[in-house]
This record gives C-alpha cells, sequence and structure tokens, in this order.
C-alpha cells in the first residue's frame, strides 16, 4: 500500500481527497487502481501525469517501482523550452 | 532495458574538457544547412496569408482570382486541412492556429496559403485572396481579459479546476492551485507582511532564424519534411496526424537549427507547406519573414501577479501566498499551473499557496520560451523577497539563505527536494567577489534567484563503429548550442578512445526511433544518458569479439580505456586488443558492431541559480545599462564546460533584454506594432557586459555521470536580478516589466513627487 | 520583368547573373548562386545575419539589390578560408565556443573582419560598437567578443 498525494484538480476527481492509498507496486499499476477507483482521474492520466517519487519527477516510467514508504506525488506534465 | 543510470561518481578522461565541437567548421564557414538553405529540384514557392484582425468570424473566402494568376499551382485554405483530430483538443487547436477554420483570433492568424513558381507571383497571389471577415471586438490585456464584461474569446469555454462548473462560458480556461499548511495562519505569525502586484509584458524567444521548412508529399503517401525544429520526430507525428498521413512514411529530417528556445516546439507553417505540397504535387518551400515570426509564431505569456508573503523579525519565512494570470492566446495552456509550481521553489516554507489562471486572449498562441512562465513568477516572488528582506534590515542574501530549501524540503509545488543545488549557489554568491565591488553614482546592485524542473523523455540513440575503428553516434535530439559536442565527449568517455575518433550526427525520423521534443533541458541529459547505454551494450559486443579473437570465455574480458583484456594471470601473454583491432575483424568474428539504446531518461535533476547584477540608471532619462552581470549555477556535471557557460551566458541576457527593453505592443485595434528587430529590440552587443559564470557540480543521482539539465534556468532570476537592482540604483521598487526608459522615469518623478 | 544582366566579383572569382530589377543581393547570393552563407533573419537591415563586404565596405545584402553588384568586389563568408586554413576569426570563433546555434556566425565573422580591417586594436568598447548591427541571440556576446580581441592580438603579431 502506498500513500499518494495528489495536487488540487486531481484531489477534486477523487472527492475533495489530497491524500488516497493504493496498492501498487510501480507507476503503471498505480494508474490503472487509480483509474478503477477515481474514474475522474482517467483522462487526466491519459493526457499525461508525472509521478515523483521521493522527489525524483518520472514522466514516462511506467515500470519504474514504487518502494515501500517512498513519498508519492502526482504532478500535472509540463511544458518545456 | 537493464541499464543502470546510478550516478556512479567516476573519474573522467574526456568530460569536461573543452574541444571544438564537431559541427563547428560548417558553421564559421557558411556550409552550414539551416532551415532555409535546402532547395529540392522543381520546388515553389509558399506563402501564407495572414488576418489583419484581432477577432473576427471568417465569412468567406474567394480565392478563384489568385488560383487564375498564372504561375500559382496551389491555394489553400481550412477546407484543405479537414479536421482529422478525431476528438483531441489540443490537436485541433494546433490545426486551427496552423490554418483558421471559422474565426482568425489574432493579428497574424493564417487564412489561407498559395505555392507559386517563384516568391513575387505567389506574394502578388496572395493579394488577390478575399476574405470577407465581420469584425468581433476583441481583447488582448490578460487583466482585461477576465473581467466578465470582456469579449468572449471562445465561447464553449467554461473554467475547469473550480469546486463547482461554471454556469457562464469566461476566457478563463483553468484555474490551478499548489501549496501546503494554512497560509492565514502563517501570516498570522508574521511581524512583517510585503504584499505587491505585479505586471510582465509578453515577449518573444527572437531566434534569428525565421521558421522554414521544404515540404515533399508524393501521390503514394509518402512525404518528406526538411525542417528546422527542436523535435523532427513530434513534428513528425503531428503533421502525419493533420494531414493524415502514416507516420512512417513521413520522413523529416532536421535542419541545423537557428535558435529555437522553446519556440520551435509546435507546428505552425509545416502542415500547410505539406498541404499546398500535396495539392500542388510539387516541392514547397516556406519560410516565414521576421514579421511572420512575430505576430504568428510563439511568444512567452504576458501575465499579472499578486504576491505576498510574511516574515517573523528573526528573517524567518511564515506564509507565502500568490495569484498568477498568465495569457495563452486564444487556446487553452497550462503556463499559469507552470508559474503556480515554480514560483516559491527556492524556499523552505510551511505555509505557502499559489493559485493560477490561464487566460485567452487575442494574441498568437503562447509557446514554451526558455524555462516557460517561471521567470516571471520569480520576478514577482524575488522582488517581493527582496522588499521583506529590507522591511527586516536583512542582507538579501542572507535573508534567501536563511530560507532556502534544501535535501528534505517540501517543494512548493508538492514532493519533497533530493540533493538540490539552491544553498550552493545562495552562499558562492555571498563570497563572490562581485558582491563586494564598489559601485559607482546611480549604480546599484541585486540578486535574484531561480528554478526551473528539467525534464528528461523518450531517447533512442545509435552507435556504430566502422570497420576502422571510428565511432558513429547518431542522436534524435537536435544539437541547440554544441550538443554534438557534449555527445561525442561522453561516447568517447564511455568506450575509453579519443573524442575524435566519435562522428555524431542527429538522424532523420526514418533511421532512429522515436525521441522527444528538444526541450526541458533535456538535450544533453537525456541523449547522453542514451549515449551511455548504447556505448556499454557495445562495449557487452566488442567483449565477445575479443573474446573470439582469443578463444577464451567472454566473462575473462573486460573493457578499460579503450581495450579489451584478457583477465587472469594464465593470459599473461596476450596483449590487450584495442577497439581498433577488434573493429578489423568484425567481418569475420559476427558482422557490424553496434550499441543501441532506446530509453525514457527520466529523473532529470531540478535546477537551481542565483544571479548578481549591477546596474546604472541615469535619472534624467530612466535608462538603465547593465555593467556588471554574475551567474552562478547547478549543473550536476558540466560535460562540455564551455558550452554550459554558453547557456548560463545566453539566458542571462535573454532575461536581460526582457527586463528592459522587449515587449510586444499592441495597438487599440488588436494589432501588432512592433512587428520587427527594429522596434522590438534585443540586446546588442554594445549593450551588455561580459557576463561572467560560476558553475556549481551537485551531482544528479539519477544520472551515470551526474549530468542536470542546463539550458533553461539562466533565464528565471534576470528580471528580478535587475529590478532589485533598480530598486537599489534609482529608489524605485519597478513593478512592470520591461523596465523600459519611460516607466523607469515616470517611477523616479513619481518618487520625487512623492518626497517633495 | 525582364532579367538584368550582371557582371561581378564575388570573392575573387569572376561572377555573371541574371536578376530581377527588384531582386535583393541577398537572394542572388542565396538562390542563384548558391551562396547560403548569408542568411536572411529579418530582411530589413536590423539583424545583420546577411552581412557582406561591398567594395570595403560592410553591408546588409538584405538592402541591396542584386543590380547593384554591377562592376564591385563582394565578399561572403565563403571567401574567408583559404582551402583548408581557416582564417584566423574563424578558428577564434571555433575555439572560444563564439557560436551556438551559428545562424548568426556568418555576419559576425564578415563583420568582425570588416572591423578589424579598419581597427587592428580595437578595445573592448569599440568591439562592442563595430559588432552592434549584428543580433545574436544564443551568446549574450561574451565569447565573440573575446574570440574577436583574440584574433585581434593573433593578427597583429602576424
Amino acid at each position: 500500500m502506498v500513500e499518494v498525494t495528489l495536487w488540487g484538480a486531481l484531489g477534486q476527481l477523487a472527492g475533495g481527497k489530497s491524500k488516497v492509498e493504493v496498492e501498487a507496486k510501480d507507476i503503471r499499476e498505480l494508474f490503472r487502481k487509480l483509474a478503477e477507483q477515481y474514474p475522474g482521474i482517467e483522462p487526466w492520466i491519459e493526457k499525461g501525469i508525472a509521478v515523483a517519487i521521493d522527489g525524483t519527477i518520472y514522466r514516462d516510467t511506467w515500470s519504474k517501482e514504487l518502494p515501500k514508504g517512498a513519498e508519492i506525488f502526482l504532478l500535472p506534465r509540463l511544458a518545456g523550452g | 532495458m537493464n541499464f543502470d543510470p546510478r550516478f556512479s561518481g567516476r573519474k573522467f578522461a574526456s568530460v569536461g574538457t573543452r574541444p571544438i565541437r564537431p559541427d563547428g567548421i560548417d558553421k564559421v564557414t557558411g556550409r552550414a544547412r539551416y532551415g532555409a538553405d535546402f532547395n529540392m529540384a522543381g520546388q515553389l514557392v509558399g506563402r501564407i496569408l495572414r488576418s489583419p484582425h484581432a477577432h473576427a468570424k471568417i465569412l468567406k473566402i474567394d480565392t478563384s482570382k489568385a488560383e487564375k494568376l498564372a504561375g500559382v499551382k496551389a491555394v489553400i485554405t481550412a477546407a484543405d486541412l479537414p479536421d482529422l483530430t478525431d476528438g483531441d483538443a489540443a490537436m485541433y487547436d494546433v490545426l486551427d492556429n496552423c490554418m483558421a477554420r471559422s474565426k482568425a483570433l489574432y493579428d497574424g492568424h493564417a487564412v489561407a496559403a498559395v505555392a507559386a513558381v517563384d516568391a513575387s507571383t505567389a506574394r502578388q497571389a496572395l493579394k488577390l485572396i478575399q476574405v470577407a471577415y465581420e469584425l468581433l471586438p476583441h481583447v488582448t490585456d490578460v487583466d482585461e481579459a477576465m473581467k466578465h464584461t470582456a469579449p468572449l474569446i471562445n465561447d464553449t469555454i467554461f473554467t475547469e479546476g473550480l469546486e463547482e462548473k461554471p454556469v457562464k462560458p469566461s476566457n478563463v480556461t483553468k484555474r490551478s492551485q499548489f501549496g501546503h499548511g494554512d497560509v492565514h495562519q502563517g501570516f498570522g505569525h508574521a511581524d512583517f507582511i510585503v504584499e505587491r502586484s505585479f505586471k510582465t509584458e509578453q515577449t518573444h524567444q527572437g531566434y534569428i532564424e525565421p521558421h522554414a521548412c521544404v515540404a515533399n508529399v508524393s501521390s503514394d503517401g509518402t512525404a518528406d519534411l526538411w525542417v528546422c525544429t527542436q523535435g523532427h520526430f513530434v513534428y513528425r507525428q503531428h503533421c502525419a496526424q493533420l494531414l493524415g498521413l502514416e507516420a512512417s512514411k513521413l520522413r523529416v529530417t532536421s535542419s541545423e537549427i537557428g535558435g529555437g528556445f522553446g519556440g520551435k516546439t509546435h507546428v505552425w507553417a509545416e502542415p500547410v507547406a505539406l498541404a499546398l505540397s500535396r495539392k500542388a504535387g510539387r516541392p514547397v518551400k516556406l519560410v516565414m519573414t521576421r514579421d511572420e515570426v512575430f505576430r504568428a509564431s510563439g511568444p512567452t505569456s504576458a501575465t499579472s501577479i499578486d504576491v505576498k508573503i510574511g516574515a517573523r523579525k528573526d528573517g524567518t519565512i511564515t506564509a507565502a501566498e500568490a495569484t498568477l494570470r498568465y495569457s495563452s492566446g486564444p487556446y487553452a495552456g497550462t503556463w499559469a499551473e507552470i508559474g503556480a509550481m515554480t514560483a516559491f521553489a527556492c524556499y523552505k516554507l510551511d505555509n505557502v499557496k499559489t493559485v493560477g489562471y490561464e487566460v485567452l486572449v487575442n494574441r498568437p498562441k503562447t509557446a514554451a520560451y526558455r524555462a516557460p512562465s517561471a521567470p516571471m513568477a520569480a520576478f514577482a516572488v524575488e522582488s517581493a523577497v527582496d522588499e521583506l528582506a529590507k522591511e527586516l534590515g536583512m542582507d538579501p542574501v542572507e535573508f534567501r539563505i536563511k530560507n532556502a530549501a534544501q535535501e528534505g524540503t517540501r517543494s512548493s509545488y508538492g514532493p519533497v527536494y533530493g540533493p538540490i543545488g539552491i544553498g550552493p549557489t545562495l552562499e558562492a554568491a555571498k563570497t563572490h567577489p562581485h558582491m563586494k565591488a564598489p559601485l559607482g553614482k546611480n549604480q546599484g546592485r541585486g540578486m535574484a534567484c531561480g528554478f526551473w524542473f528539467n525534464f528528461g523523455g523518450q531517447t533512442c540513440t545509435d552507435l556504430n563503429i566502422g570497420m576502422d575503428g571510428s565511432v558513429s553516434l547518431a542522436v534524435g535530439t537536435v544539437d541547440v548550442g554544441g550538443s554534438r559536442a557534449s555527445l561525442s565527449l561522453v561516447a568517447a568517455e564511455e568506450l575509453g578512445i579519443a573524442y575524435e575518433q566519435v562522428k555524431a550526427v542527429v538522424a532523420d525520423t526514418s533511421s532512429l526511433g522515436y525521441n522527444d521534443m528538444t526541450d526541458g533541458s533535456r538535450g544533453t541529459f537525456s541523449s547522453s544518458m542514451a549515449t551511455i547505454s548504447a556505448a556499454r551494450n557495445a562495449i557487452k559486443i566488442l567483449r565477445d569479439r575479443a573474446a573470439q579473437m582469443w578463444d577464451i570465455p567472454v566473462d575473462d574480458v573486460v573493457w578499460e580505456n579503450g581495450h579489451a583484456i584478457a583477465k587472469g594471470e594464465k593470459y599473461g601473454n596476450l596483449a590487450a586488443l584495442s577497439l581498433k583491432e577488434i573493429a578489423a575483424a568484425s567481418g569475420k568474428t559476427g558482422g557490424p558492431i553496434a550499441g543501441h539504446s532506446e530509453l525514457v531518461a527520466d529523473g532529470a535533476g531540478v535546477s537551481f541559480a542565483t544571479h548578481i547584477c549591477d546596474i546604472e540608471v541615469d535619472p534624467e532619462t530612466g535608462a538603465a545599462r547593465v555593467i556588471r552581470y554574475t551567474v552562478i549555477q547547478d549543473a550536476g556535471k558540466a560535460v562540455h564546460p564551455t558550452y554550459v557557460e554558453g547557456q548560463y551566458q545566453g539566458g542571462a541576457a535573454q532575461g536581460i533584454g526582457w527586463a528592459l527593453n522587449e515587449e510586444y505592443i499592441y495597438g487599440k485595434d488588436g494589432r501588432l506594432q512592433n512587428a520587427g528587430f527594429l522596434d522590438y529590440r534585443i540586446p546588442v552587443c554594445s549593450d551588455l557586459p561580459m557576463i561572467d559564470t560560476q558553475i556549481l557540480e551537485i551531482p544528479n543521482p539519477n544520472h551515470p555521470y551526474g549530468v542536470r539539465g542546463v539550458g533553461e534556468t539562466s533565464i528565471v532570476p534576470p528580471l528580478a536580478a535587475i529590478a532589485n537592482a533598480m530598486s537599489n540604483a534609482a529608489g524605485v521598487r519597478m513593478t512592470h516589466i520591461p523596465m523600459s526608459p519611460p516607466r523607469v522615469l515616470a517611477a523616479i518623478e513619481a518618487e520625487r513627487e512623492g518626497r517633495a | 520583368m525582364a532579367g538584368v544582366a550582371v557582371s561581378t566579383t564575388i570573392n575573387g572569382d569572376h561572377v555573371e547573373y541574371l536578376c530581377q530589377p527588384d531582386e535583393t543581393l541577398l537572394d542572388v547570393l542565396r538562390d542563384r548562386l548558391g551562396l547560403t552563407g548569408a542568411k536572411e533573419g529579418c530582411g530589413t537591415g536590423d539583424c545583420g545575419a546577411c552581412s557582406i563586404i561591398l567594395d570595403n565596405r560592410l553591408v546588409c545584402s538584405c538592402l541591396v539589390l542584386g543590380a547593384e553588384a554591377e562592376g564591385r568586389i563582394v565578399e561572403t563568408v565563403e571567401g574567408m578560408a583559404h582551402g583548408e586554413k581557416l582564417h584566423t576569426l574563424q578558428q577564434k570563433f571555433l575555439e572560444h565556443a563564439a557560436l551556438q546555434c551559428g545562424i548568426c556566425t556568418p555576419g559576425f565573422l564578415i563583420a568582425a573582419k570588416d572591423l578589424l580591417a579598419k581597427n587592428p586594436d580595437p578595445s573592448e568598447e569599440e568591439i562592442r560598437f563595430g559588432l552592434a548591427g549584428n543580433l545574436c541571440r544564443c551568446t549574450g556576446y561574451d565569447k565573440i567578443v573575446r574570440a574577436v580581441q583574440d584574433a585581434a592580438n593573433v593578427m597583429k603579431g602576424a
């Protein structure tokens, strides 16, 4: 079980929660379970969500493991210059 | 992929040296081929007709006269670019921006295009196209556009991100919010509070090379596109989707690129050139004029920002809050969201809240510009931080050091930081000789900090070893400022060979797997990771081939300093085999030797900088001049330090231009009044001093060499650093960027009157 | 429109071409003669990317008509190196990394060559003002100025 912190807009789609608990071993499973539990989040996942694991931002590595006790933070995907 | 990206702390032989770039001679002799330097047999000249109106319904476009003009081979409108976006709202906006469908949304919006045998015929043809417009009320100012009375740019937009869906449409496409703690409570604990409102005007990336491409569509559904771009693979995807082509049948070659800074991350003219070529059945070359570059290609947001920061007497910040409004042009964007995330990223805050509003205006579609959205937020925050330090009677550097984020700090945008460089850049600034240099009359010193995320992303690299032992490296990120040199250094480092033995090229979309856009300072970070991985894969094969040549088990072969070495006393007589010797025998040991790599380069470390600047202000005219400038930034590991310095200097210069001169000026009619380099004045050589740099190296734990992106952060601090210097030089707190002479003079005069 | 026949000297070679009366020298160089070293950054004489030397005078070739080159001497970036040997300025631009994207480089090299021909020992300020007609968006000019200073020192000693 990992605790996942959602940013504002995403939290609204999860029934106003800023933190949710998800049983997931990697980013792929996290996204799948989030979409199951909170269908409103699915379009956001489609559009792209970044996942910060202990402060390091991952944008595309689905296979990235979520270590036990790690701080998991979801963020919007950004554009750069 | 079993590539281990973790930082290993190795000693370097090539990385960190400063050789001459491999594309250098072509670039100093005029042989390098940029977007407009390529031609195809039978090519036509493409030109785009643009709306002169800021906001207008397109009632009818009559192209019949233009079509009849001798020498005209194709005329297209939105009807020739049918909507194939299949519900993808972002792509629909791209399509509509390439060619207006029902409404012209800004001065410069494309409405039709022609391809003709020469430029003068094409220009003549544009004049023969008759467009019937119904003018609509327009709005170009970000604050005006938020008012309930503002003309609606898109009546299907209902603000996203509000607790309840609004009942009425508006120009605000989205609200976003970040932060933690309780700011209300935090301000309650503050002894001093600074609250200010700021505005920044829209600026352009200002690359010297206008957008240019040559498109050739064949009737069998294959196509070629030569184009200056920051991401030819992304251009391929977008163009294929908009034109209904199969991506693999569209071969996109990235030319040398004459500057991008985020501005060449979006398609504008390319789908139009392809549509013209398809209709005409001939290649079409389309080059934007400078006027078109300003009117129609990617400026950054104009902004309006409110900041409130409170601190205790001892200098601890107790709460920080900001509301940020960013213009995104006539299409939805996420620019304020980025501003809201970056605004307070330098600081350790218990109570912080930022709210962003994305605002539609009748201006060109906002595009990324070097650390997009961060400079404006930093301008507002760092100006307020300086004011607060003054009220507290604290040194501005000490105040920032006291409140700087560090490893373990919860960032203002959410996650907890790993090892970061804000503290070290501030400590370096504190002890820098620049800080103690004497100042003259009308001179003042300012400093400011900046933050940028840095990205990684999908990356594919091929490393091929020739039979003569030379190495060709094919990368898919674009070389915007010397990355072929840095990537050659990385390949040489990993293989243990000389830099000169490696030749790096940017491969086209048919020769290499997909690569994300070269944005977010990711070029050297991502492609060096893929290059290291490809080199390690090649080394596995080299060891295997050496084992065959010696007829020993591969496990007994190690790779050291560019040679295969048989490990163990029993092989005492075997002389090491060089890469060259193994390559020469490759035909007999299993064929070509190559290493490939496909990976997602994630884990780009965040980046921080501190800038110091001295300016001199003429109190009679309000004109300001930068007389000394120092950039201190964390690079993780500087692969080619000279080009890292170049990134620091270039970003600082762009920031100085933004701070003092550059702005889009719109008339009441909604037309851009300064669409040229004479009236949109970017810094010239005589405007600037030397720009000193100090590279800090705090290794990124998620890269084998510790590399972080370096390209963008340097544009973040200058706006505030100069505003803070202005406050010390002229005694005025400038809250509107650019600090052009009339604005500064007005502020100086108001201050004098206030005192009198 | 009838073409204008022009006979001129470019980088030491005799060249003849036909051009339209309203065609710029920049377009002639790039589109008719294949000399694409000079770049069009603005077409209005503001950026200097199309700088060439015309009868010993630094000009923006986008502001000169192709027909005006008749009987005159044109120098472009393509004529700076001698065979494999780069001009000192070219060499110093490489050594100092005075280019990032490189689009402005041909214009800067020509402008710097003209500057050093007229003032072999320029101060930093004279270099900065001498090159103020050329825009560079990548470098902040620091390394360009240093490259020109270094080249001037070498050329003085030669």
